[in-house]
């Protein structure tokens, strides 16, 4: 049961590092981001089951902090927008070095 | 030693409890004048050409607008062109008192000393321990004064002839806007010679040897608003550096191998070194090296000509009368050492030997009068440096003195002629050289004093008996060929070549040389005061004789340098004419030089009356024949004003130019000097390595990682997320596959 779970939120995390990786809109790479998280949350919620409730603490935790972060990020990700009117990552370089 | 000890030292010398306790006021007289002159100058320092802010009206010779008469005697043609109320320093008056009146007192403080010591007869120094200079582990140096009868001599020469420079000075200098300095650097460096005599130990003597050079180079540039001036003050400075590296390097080798360096433990220690061994004549040769920088002797002369751009009376006191012996001095007083090394000796005598037949031939072409008197002087140390080379300590302090007389006053007089010819020319605004002698002659109507009392030091320095150059120079010259049959000096071999003959070559030179002076000084004597006058007509009527401020000090040196040989007269001449004491100086000096002098005339016997009275008879004859040819050859009548002349060819203009030496030393020294220092030591090591490479090298290698930095930079996202998730990778891999 336990390795079962950790097998699909590791192929969940895969995806998500994948897609963070390929893709090159912001918004898209930004659920990937969630997705990452989503799939360390079901890693936390499989432990708990049988180490106890710590994990879906963390759980919680998590979520609330990603939820904090998708108002942070789509606020970034619009400012951007208005800004440029582009959301692709590859025209976005002004920090180059 | 414990302050007791030395109190009971000193208390059992004849000359503790005498006037010789003060003798720390000596050197501490013109200290004081130094000092209240110092500041004089100070108080009104805007007179001075030191300052470009002083009000001129003549941008182009600063010294010139301020002091018309007399500062620019030596700057031919640089005279102003207009007249101006002569601007005399505002404590001048002050100055006259207080500059010659310290070393008056000084004089007369140490013939009150001499006096004692006649009365005392010691055979020990008397020494006066003031502190202890450098307590170092075994190097114990105390600032201490040691007065023994070598020093007398020297302290009596330098205050006596330093007291009547110091009162022509008055009359040459004193409508000089700097006069109070000039007075400051004059008692500034009695104060150092007379450090340089008494210093018991060779670390004082050094004070007063580096002291001397700086005073040296001060008054050499006393006038440096010229540029020429400046840099003849800094050649003098530069070539006695190289002698004073010698002179060092002696005193080290004499610490490491006999722990001691004052003279009384050096004589008493210096027997334990091998007689005639490389360690003594290396010492020996070092301190030489210094001896020829300080005392001009080649190879190292070359700056005393160039040093004749100071004011005259400098000219006499400094680089003819007291500093520039001060190489005879120091082998004088490290006879002990110098009397083991015969090819150190006779190296001395060699290079004396050279030096004088090679000065004194420049001296035959020279127009300048000052430049004949510099060349002349060269070559008289030369001769002193034959007497101490060939172990006749004695003969070349003799020489050391009647030459600070006669030479003293050759100076001053031609100083004389010069302050004559400058205000003449001043006063028609000529340009013309003042010190040409091109542009002189027939002087003698117009200056008879100086005229008879040049004539008495020509015929001193030319050595006609009776006068005081005859005795020294005969001394010398005897010394040299009775040491050829039999003493340490004839018996050792030098590169080679026997001492024997060495020394009976050493004599030639000294016979040729002695022509050679008798010669070019009646030239100077003819060209300047003789013949028809060259000045021009509108200057003759502005000719006339110097003050008595001046032509006083002048008759006093003509009288010692005419009564100067009574001091060592020899036995000959005292069996013939029956002339008061006999050696005075020889017995005077017995207990400092005598010891030396034996060890280097062992095995020798003394030459016999008829040899000896053949010897003077040849000197006489040599003296009498280059002023006769001189005489037969040169005539005055002939000779034209400088801006007349044709240009000299063949040797004498080799002469004249003083056989390229200058030039010679610029290719050989000077300018790969230059060169190595422009093209290797600037633009190779500091701008190359240490700008190219050091400051710049690691200011690039830090911008080449800042590059590579901020090429990491490249402000894409996605990049960034590869190298986060190569990272994560490469760090779990690390860890799972460990």
């Amino acid at each position: 049961m336990l390795a079962e779970s950790l097998a699909i939120s590791a192929v969940l995390f895969t995806i998500g590092v994948v897609g963070v990786l390929v893709h090159r809109n912001a918004i898209i790479i930004f659920m990937c981001v969630e997705l990452m998280l989503t799939a360390v949350n079901l890693t936390f919620v499989a432990f708990s089951r049988f180490y106890g409730a710590t994990g879906q603490v963390f759980v919680v935790f998590v979520m609330t902090v990603s939820a904090a972060e998708a108002a942070v990020g789509l606020a970034i990700i619009i400012a951007i927008f208005r800004h440029r009117q582009t959301v692709n990552l590859s025209d976005i370089n002004l920090m180059k070095g | 030693m414990s302050l007791q000890q030395v109190a009971a030292q000193a208390a059992s010398h004849p000359l503790s409890g005498t006037v010789a306790e003060w003798l720390w006021l000596l050197p501490v007289l013109p200290l004081a004048g130094f000092v209240a002159n110092g500041l004089l100058s100070l108080n009104s320092a805007r007179l001075g050409p030191s300052d470009p802010n002083a009000p001129h009206h003549h941008p182009h010779s600063l010294a010139a607008a301020d002091a018309p008469a007399i500062s620019h005697a030596e700057q031919a043609g640089a005279v102003g062109d207009d007249h101006h109320a002569v601007k005399r320093h505002r404590w001048a008056g002050l100055t006259s008192i207080i500059g010659p009146g310290v070393l008056v007192a000084s004089f007369l403080l140490a013939l009150s000393i001499f006096f004692a010591m006649k009365g005392a007869p010691m055979e020990t120094p008397f020494i006066q321990r003031y502190f202890s200079w450098m307590p170092a582990g075994d190097l114990q140096i105390d600032a201490a004064f040691q007065l023994d009868q070598l020093s007398m001599v020297m302290v009596l020469v330098i205050t006596g002839v330093g007291a009547l420079i110091h009162i022509f000075s008055i009359g040459y200098m004193r409508d000089d806007p700097g006069y109070p300095r000039y007075f400051a650097y004059l008692n500034l460096f009695v104060f150092f010679m007379l450090v340089l005599v008494l210093g018991a130990n060779y670390p004082v003597l050094f004070v007063g040897w580096e002291g001397v050079g700086l005073c040296s180079y001060l008054l050499i540039g006393y006038w440096f608003s010229e540029k020429a001036n400046a840099d003849a003050g800094k050649k003098a400075f530069i070539v006695n550096r190289i002698g004073d590296f010698g002179f060092l390097v002696a005193m080290f080798l004499l610490f490491a191998n006999l722990g001691v360096l004052d003279f009384a433990g050096v004589n008493a220690k210096a027997t334990e070194l091998q007689a005639g061994g490389a360690l003594v004549t290396a010492i020996c040769l070092f301190m030489f090296l210094g001896c020829a920088g300080k005392s001009a002797q080649i190879p190292l002369y070359v700056w005393l000509p160039d040093a004749m751009a100071g004011p005259t009376p400098v000219s006499a006191l400094i680089h003819a009368a007291t500093m520039v012996t001060a190489g005879v001095y120091l082998i004088a007083r490290s006879a002990v050492l110098f009397s083991l090394s015969p090819v150190a000796s006779l190296t001395v005598a060699i290079v004396g030997a050279v030096t004088a037949i090679f000065a004194a031939t420049i001296g035959l072409k020279q127009w300048d009068i000052k430049k004949v008197l510099a060349y002349s002087t060269v070559s008289q140390l030369g001769y002193m440096f034959i007497g101490v080379g060939v172990g006749a300590y004695v003969s070349g302090v003799f020489h050391l003195v009647t030459h600070a007389f006669f030479k003293a006053l050759l100076f001053l007089g031609a100083g004389s002629v010069i302050h004559a010819m400058h205000v003449a020319y001043h006063r028609t605004h000529s340009h013309d050289d003042a010190q040409d002698m091109r542009n002189m002659g027939g002087l003698r109507r117009f200056m008879p004093v100086t005229w008879v009392l040049m004539w008495i030091a020509t015929l001193a320095i030319s050595g006609i008996p009776p006068f005081a150059g005859f005795f020294s120079k005969d001394e010398i010259l005897g010394a040299t060929f009775s040491r050829a049959q039999g003493s340490t000096l004839a018996s050792a071999t030098w590169l080679g070549i026997p001492g024997s003959s060495l020394l009976y070559a050493i004599y030639a030179l000294g016979l040729i040389s002695a022509l050679l002076t008798a010669i070019y000084m009646t030239r100077l004597m003819l060209y300047t005061f003789h013949g028809p006058n060259r000045t021009g007509a509108t200057e003759e009527g502005y000719l006339h004789e110097a003050p008595w401020v001046m032509t006083g000090p002048l008759v006093v040196l003509g009288v010692l340098s005419l009564i100067g040989g009574w001091l060592n007269i020899p036995k000959i001449a005292n069996d013939l004419l029956g002339l008061g004491p006999r050696e005075s100086l020889h017995h005077w000096l017995e207990p400092v030089v005598g010891g030396a002098t034996a060890r280097i005339a062992a095995g020798g016997h003394h030459p016999s009356v008829t040899l000896e009275e053949i010897l003077i008879g040849a000197a006489i004859v040599i003296a009498v024949a280059g002023i006769a040819i001189a005489f037969a050859r040169l005539k005055p009548a002939r000779l034209v004003p400088k801006r007349e002349a044709r240009q000299e060819e063949g040797f004498e203009r080799v002469l004249l130019n003083k056989y390229f030496v200058d030039e010679g030393y610029d290719r050989a020294i000077v300018n790969p000097t230059y060169a190595i220092s422009r093209n290797v030591l600037w633009k190779g090591v500091d701008n190359g390595l240490i700008d190219g490479f050091l400051v710049n090298g690691s200011a690039a290698v830090a911008r080449g990682f800042g590059w590579v930095g901020s090429r990491l930079q490249t402000g894409s996202t996605g990049i960034y997320a590869w190298a986060v998730v190569v990272g994560v990778i490469a760090v779990l891999g690390a860890f799972t596959l460990r």
